[in-house]
């Protein structure tokens, strides 16, 4: 689309989604889900309980004690939110969680820590970033850093696959899973640029939003998934605006997965106590952890 | 895949270093490939550059939910641009309704402070109705809003400047329209949320952050993402996503069209030098446009230095910045060394915003465009010079701008002019200073505190 020339870089054309040189490389979340959905001789399969909360917040060791405690209380993957001082795609209640982390000294390398000491809590660990702060450390460092720390993969809410070069490459290199979004807006092009591109599974947004609670999860969730299952996504799980397990119920009925984050955030904002905190928030999260488990998922609905 | 060109190798978020040569010829020796600092050679028009990117700057890094609409935009304007129709309706309201074309003034009694011996001129986009160049965007953007079917408009300000003007265009074209201000803004700019009021929009004051023009971004973002499918976010400046950098661009580049042929008639010659000051960048944009494929003619961008780059506190991206990514586009960034965006400073609003627009982050890689800061006190100065000297009040933005032309003008002078003649500038008077009237009463204390508490609901009329 470009009429001029730049020199000895060739303007680059329209991006285009390089298809993922996945094959080669195993996906840790992807595995997880799958496992989950397949269930076993003493269990249904099931979708799974994607559980979100911020590094930092209250503190940093107090995070790291709530993430471990969301996993015992049925968090199947952990989404782990770096810290960032512009969270565009966040509403207010995780926006003020964030600012109260970075307000108390929260660092980029706070997160590797965090990644650290709750990989082995259970649940594979996503962090779940906007990409400045990635960007700023180094794309390749941060992908070997954050396997080295024992994480999943990232979640990227302001990154498209169209200027994901380097992260595609670097995610291949350290064999990390990578989250983008799709939309209730996004054209069966870009779903199908998107899936080929994501590796773990695709996060679709429930709804056009921000991040925080709502009374209904969006009408064309469903239809999203179906969607972008059918231009090829092996896994799709939904997120925005999920907060009880009546919503979890429902979403795991047709999803591979749930993505909770503005509840389990205020489970904690709301406490008087750190420790009042982390009751509440395994409360919220047995609910919703219930909320998958019952949920009326078609027979072999596992496509 | 690298989006951004096939030769440029990854960088590693530290700035580049200052003052590499400008787009170095390609017979010189070439630094190897694994450089971070290799400039991309432009070696078409510049004036013409179209994005995504502009060298390694530029994207989308948004949420893929605005990409449809990014989208919609991209083609939207596309269109518009090449249809005589949109473009004729367009020069009407810049003719009979922003006071188009506004004059290119001599101001000598200014010019013997800058060098005795150097002609300087200023652009008066002050002159254009609602008091400065952001009129000229706004109206562009509204039409295309028209065109696409929408019927919402959202906005950010800083200080006030593009706010009104979304405002007014909204009551011109029938649109609703929110603006979102950051709190500590909408109480210095008490005045200027009336004006919004009165010309019908919703003032929203954004109370996350640090209550400031950035933090009203994020809101107008994120109201974007909930609202996309009938609602345009005007953005007012050459920053953000694709296609606002060029759009945006491309609807002031009449402010330099004007002052080229204006100044050519006028002294028969182009400018030795053209200045501005640079915030997001657009009225530099504007009038840098028409030049930049002229080598003869030195181009300076001016930004906020606040209290001196060694404070800290300033808005000077190209000076205390580095490469990033902030706000749907990757430019220069105020961030500490995690990527966390540092909070800005400077006497002026209007200038006091941590990244800048990806074009003018390549036009100083490239070198084309001279970027040096500019300290509040030294604005001041400048500021107050104009008044005395010439009758015009000048935005405090615009005040970076001629204290600028005060620090450059005796090199200027002693490059002195091929033809021997006079050196000429030419200085973007991006806005007038009637929305600064308290803030420079107080600086030059004219007024005492209790005074200016008061003086945004009466001095500033």
């Amino acid at each position: 689309m470009s009429t001029a020339v730049t020199g000895d870089a060739p303007a680059a054309p329209a991006p285009s989604v390089v298809p993922a040189a996945g094959a080669t490389v195993r996906s840790r979340t992807g595995e997880h889900l799958d496992a989950l959905r397949a269930g076993g001789p003493d269990r249904a399969g099931r979708a799974a309980l994607v559980g979100y909360l911020p590094v930092g917040f209250p503190t940093v060791p107090g995070s790291v004690d709530a993430v471990r405690a969301m996993v015992d209380a049925g968090v199947d993957v952990v989404e782990l939110g770096m810290p960032y001082s512009d969270p565009v795609m966040d509403g207010p209640l995780i926006q003020r969680a964030v600012e109260a982390a970075l307000a108390g000294g929260t660092k980029v390398r706070d997160t590797l820590a965090a990644v650290e000491a709750t990989a082995d809590a259970g649940a594979p660990v996503l962090v779940m970033t906007y990409w400045n702060l990635v960007l700023r450390y180094g794309v390749d460092a941060f992908a070997r850093d954050l396997a080295a720390a024992g994480g999943a993969g990232l979640i990227t809410p302001d990154l498209v696959p169209d200027e994901a070069g380097e992260w595609l490459a670097a995610s291949d290199a350290h064999g990390l899973d990578r989250v983008f979004l799709v939309a209730p807006s996004s054209s069966p092009q870009r779903l199908a640029s998107t899936a080929a591109a994501s590796r773990g599974f695709v996060y679709a947004a429930s709804t056009m939003g921000v991040t925080g609670e709502r009374a209904s999860v969006g009408t064309g969730a469903e239809g999203l998934v179906a969607q972008t299952r059918a231009a090829g996504a092996a896994r799709v799980c939904v997120g925005l605006g999920v907060s009880t397990g009546e919503q979890a119920a429902q979403v795991a009925a047709f999803a591979d997965g749930v993505i909770v984050g503005s509840a389990l955030v205020r489970a904690l904002t709301d406490a008087a106590t750190p420790a009042a905190g982390i009751t509440a928030l395994q409360g919220v999260v047995a609910g919703l952890a219930a909320g998958v488990r019952g949920a009326h998922r078609p027979a072999g609905g596992a496509a | 895949m690298t989006p951004h060109g096939t030769a440029t190798p990854v960088r590693d978020g530290r700035p580049t270093p200052e003052g590499s040569p400008a787009g170095a010829g390609a017979d010189v020796p070439t630094t190897p490939p694994s450089a971070a600092s290799t400039p991309v050679r432009a070696t078409g028009p510049l004036a013409t550059q179209t994005g995504p990117y502009f060298g390694d700057f530029g994207g989308r890094y948004v949420p893929e939910a605005l990409i449809a609409a990014l989208d919609e935009l991209d083609a939207a304007y596309h269109e518009a641009r090449d249809d005589p129709s949109f473009q004729a309706e367009l020069a009407r309201l810049h003719a009979t309704y922003t006071g188009r074309p506004n004059p290119l003034t001599e101001v000598p009694r200014f010019a013997a402070h800058v060098s005795p011996g150097v002609r300087v001129f200023l652009k008066r986009e002050d002159l254009n109705h609602t008091g400065s160049h952001k009129i000229n965007n706004v109206l562009g953007q509204a039409l295309l809003v028209k065109r696409m079917g929408k019927t919402r408009v959202i906005a950010e300000t800083g200080a006030g400047q593009h706010g009104v003007a979304t405002a007014t265009a909204a009551a011109l074209l029938d649109l609703e329209c929110v603006v979102y201000m950051g709190e500590e803004d909408t109480q210095r700019q008490a005045l200027n949320v009336a004006r919004m009021q009165l010309l019908g929009a919703t003032v929203v004051p954004v109370t996350t952050g640090s209550r400031t023009l950035k933090d009203a971004i994020n809101e107008a973002l994120r109201d974007w993402v909930a609202s996309v499918d009938r609602t345009h976010y005007l953005l007012g400046t050459v920053t953000g996503p694709h296609p606002f950098p060029e759009m945006v661009r491309d609807f002031h580049s009449v402010i330099g069209e004007e002052a080229r042929a204006q100044v050519l008639d006028i002294t028969g010659g182009l400018p030795d030098a053209v200045l501005a000051c640079v915030g997001g960048g657009s009225n530099a944009m504007g009038i840098f446009n028409a030049f930049l494929d002229e080598p003869g003619v030195r181009l300076f961008g001016f930004e906020a230095g606040g209290h001196g780059i060694s404070s800290g506190l300033h808005a000077a991206r190209f000076s205390g910045g580095s490469p990033g990514v902030l706000q749907g586009t990757r430019s220069y960034v105020l961030q500490d060394e995690d990527g966390q965006t540092r909070a800005s400073h400077s006497v002026s609003a209007g200038l006091d915003y941590p990244s800048v627009g990806p074009e003018h982050a390549w036009l100083h890689e490239i070198g084309r465009v001279d970027y040096r800061p500019v300290t509040d006190a030294e604005a001041m100065q400048a500021f107050r010079l104009l008044c005395r000297t010439e009758g015009i009040i000048p935005a405090i933005e615009s005040a970076h701008a001629l204290a600028g032309a005060l620090a450059v003008g005796p090199e200027l002078l002693a490059a002195g002019r091929p033809d021997g003649g006079e050196p000429v500038l030419v200085i973007n008077l991006s806005g007038r200073g009637d929305k600064d009237v308290a803030t420079a009463a107080a600086w030059f204390d004219l007024i005492d505190d209790e005074e200016r508490l008061h003086a945004g609901e009466g001095e500033q009329l």
